[in-house]
């Protein structure tokens, strides 16, 4: 094992993100604000209570999950992009390093980036709503497990892309729609039983539902099924991730 | 003899496009030279030297380094290597220092301050290591790279034109760096449009041709097998014609008719050049000044080429 490659990767990426913490954290921190002041306050007063928890506090691990996506996606496929854009990523190919490495070390940092976001969305949320955690190791496992699976899928997309609107593509068609529709602002329970079952085909709901139980309890799915949608998808990405590195799919001529 | 430190066997590479980029080139590298591979542009050069650092996967054929096999035995083989590539590649928004030490690392290094600083200092590079590589010049940005090749300190150093865009005196300061490399053990392999430095700095020379290698030998044996002599006679009367006595010594006339060009072979056991000398006084024909020229690696690397064609 390469642990000195490993080490140097992550300790890049981390650089690479320290350069604009500021934005970083500043950015998600106002955007999560306006969502409980529109969702929480505006539309919360009428929307008393779902499963009877408060609106305000019901919408908390959907905001998390949100930005550990959409973060997730974004800082994880930006790191691998980036280096195919500017040419460097010969050093990567030609350094004694092996696929899992490569991937531990992008994927580590784009994680750890999203996971540490995710805290600060809580810590805001706090500010506006008193929220209780009742599996805090659940919820600490669905959190770092989410967060590997989107910087997996981050890793793939910025492997795939090939140029910058590919780049923005997935997360902008895909991700956020996903998000948007997998449960984060209510409880799929409200909606109509032909959508409902649709909106099982919408791996967001799994990840959002198992989050929220480790919050609160409640969940529109079981948190095993929850568990074991985030390992098949985690699965699959991993799949896909070595199949590239062994075709060179992208990266090798 | 000890065994090559890189031997290519087989080798050949067809792009997705179908472009034939190498042709079945055998070709070993010994341990401590350096070899440098000449080639018009788009000749397989750099295909080659991406082969063997595991950037292009060959089409067919094998390659060991040190004995290790590149596919199989990766680490042991990337561990060796340092590579310079010929594009400018560079992490914009980086330090030199960063970037530098960053390679290390991918090399399985753990950092070592004092190392990185030996290199930056011999590379002219020390006092920009905090500069971010969007701000330095494109020579600067050369030798970052070439820092960084050297950054875990390889037995084994691929340039592929390490110089272009570097201006003369640095340039002579890099070469004075490949040279103490060479001392101290390392294998380099280079290529380089600026031939005259293949000629000062190789021990041994590659030419190759529309991916196939056309030439490898011995820099001093090839200059002596296929370098030629002018002697360059300036006459006191131009010549319309070259006079049927001499025609014997196959000379050509060059400036308006005003100097007689005689061309021999060095390796040849006689010049002939008493015998022209001798057949110009019978003829008549006088000149007021004489000059020889040697043909540069230059000109046999443009005949070769040439005569491939």
């Amino acid at each position: 094992m390469n642990f000195p490659a490993i080490a140097a990767i992550y300790k890049f990426e981390m650089a690479r993100w320290g350069r604009t913490f500021l934005q970083s954290i500043v950015s998600p921190v106002i955007a999560t604000s306006l969502y409980f002041v529109v969702f929480g306050a505006a539309i919360g007063s009428r929307i008393t209570e779902i499963d009877g928890i408060a609106y305000g506090v019901f919408i908390v691990p959907g905001l998390v999950m949100l930005t550990l996506l959409t973060q997730s996606v974004a800082n994880a496929s930006f790191g691998i992009y980036f280096p195919r854009f500017t040419g460097t990523i010969y050093e990567l190919l030609s350094a004694p390093i092996s696929a899992f490495e490569i991937v531990i070390g992008y994927v580590g940092a784009a994680a750890t980036k999203s996971i540490l976001l995710g805290l600060v969305i809580l810590a805001t949320a706090w500010l506006f709503v008193p929220f209780k955690i009742a599996h805090p190791l659940w919820m600490v496992g669905f959190l770092v497990l989410t967060a590997v699976t989107f910087s997996l899928l981050g890793f793939i997309i910025g492997l795939w892309a090939d140029g910058f609107e590919k780049l923005q593509l997935v997360p902008l068609l895909i991700i956020t729609p996903l998000t948007f529709l997998g449960g984060t602002f209510y409880s799929i329970s409200i909606l109509p039983p032909f959508w409902q079952t649709v909106t099982l085909f919408n791996p967001v709901v799994y990840l959002v539902s198992g989050f929220r139980w480790s919050f609160y309890e409640i969940a529109d799915v079981s948190p095993a099924v929850s568990l074991a949608m985030i390992g098949v998808f985690l699965a699959i990405c991993l799949a896909v991730v070595w199949w590239i590195f062994r075709t060179g799919y992208r990266l090798k001529s | 003899m000890s065994p090559p430190i890189i031997a290519i066997k087989n080798v050949s590479k067809t792009y997705a496009t179908g472009f034939e980029a190498l042709k079945d080139i055998n070709l070993d590298i010994e341990k401590g030279e350096i070899f440098a591979l000449l080639g018009p542009n788009g000749a397989g050069k750099t295909t080659l030297i991406n082969i063997i650092c595991g950037i292009v996967t060959p089409s067919a054929g094998k390659v060991t380094v040190d004995g290790h096999d590149i596919v199989t035995d990766y680490r042991a083989v990337r561990s060796l290597i340092g590579l310079v590539p010929q594009e400018l590649t560079a992490d914009m928004f980086e330090t030199v220092w960063t970037t530098v030490s960053f390679s290390r690392g991918l090399w399985g290094k753990w950092e070592n301050p004092a190392y990185i600083e030996s290199v930056l200092k011999g590379l002219s590079l020390w006092d920009r290591k905090d500069s971010k590589l969007m701000t330095l010049s494109g020579g600067m940005k050369r030798r970052v790279l070439i820092a960084k090749a050297l950054s875990h300190e390889p037995s084994i150093l691929f340039l592929d034109e390490p110089t272009a865009g570097v201006d003369v005196e640095l340039r002579k300061g890099m070469w004075d760096n490949v040279r103490s490399l060479r001392a101290s053990g390392v294998t380099v392999i280079l290529t380089t449009h600026y031939i005259h430095e293949a000629e000062d700095m190789a021990d041994r020379i590659g030419v190759i041709d529309k991916g196939e290698l056309i030439l490898v030998e011995d820099k001093a044996e090839l200059m002596h097998k296929l370098g030629k002599k002018q002697l360059t006679l300036q006459l006191h009367q131009a010549l319309d014609t070259i006079p049927a006595e001499l025609e014997g010594h196959h000379l050509a006339l060059a400036n308006g008719g005003s100097e007689l060009v005689y061309t021999y072979d060095t390796q040849g056991p006689r010049t002939g050049i008493t015998g022209l000398l001798t057949d110009l006084s019978q003829a008549g024909i006088r000149f007021k000044d004489l000059d020889t020229t040697q043909s540069s690696l230059e000109d046999i690397f443009v005949d070769l080429v040439r005569r491939d064609r």
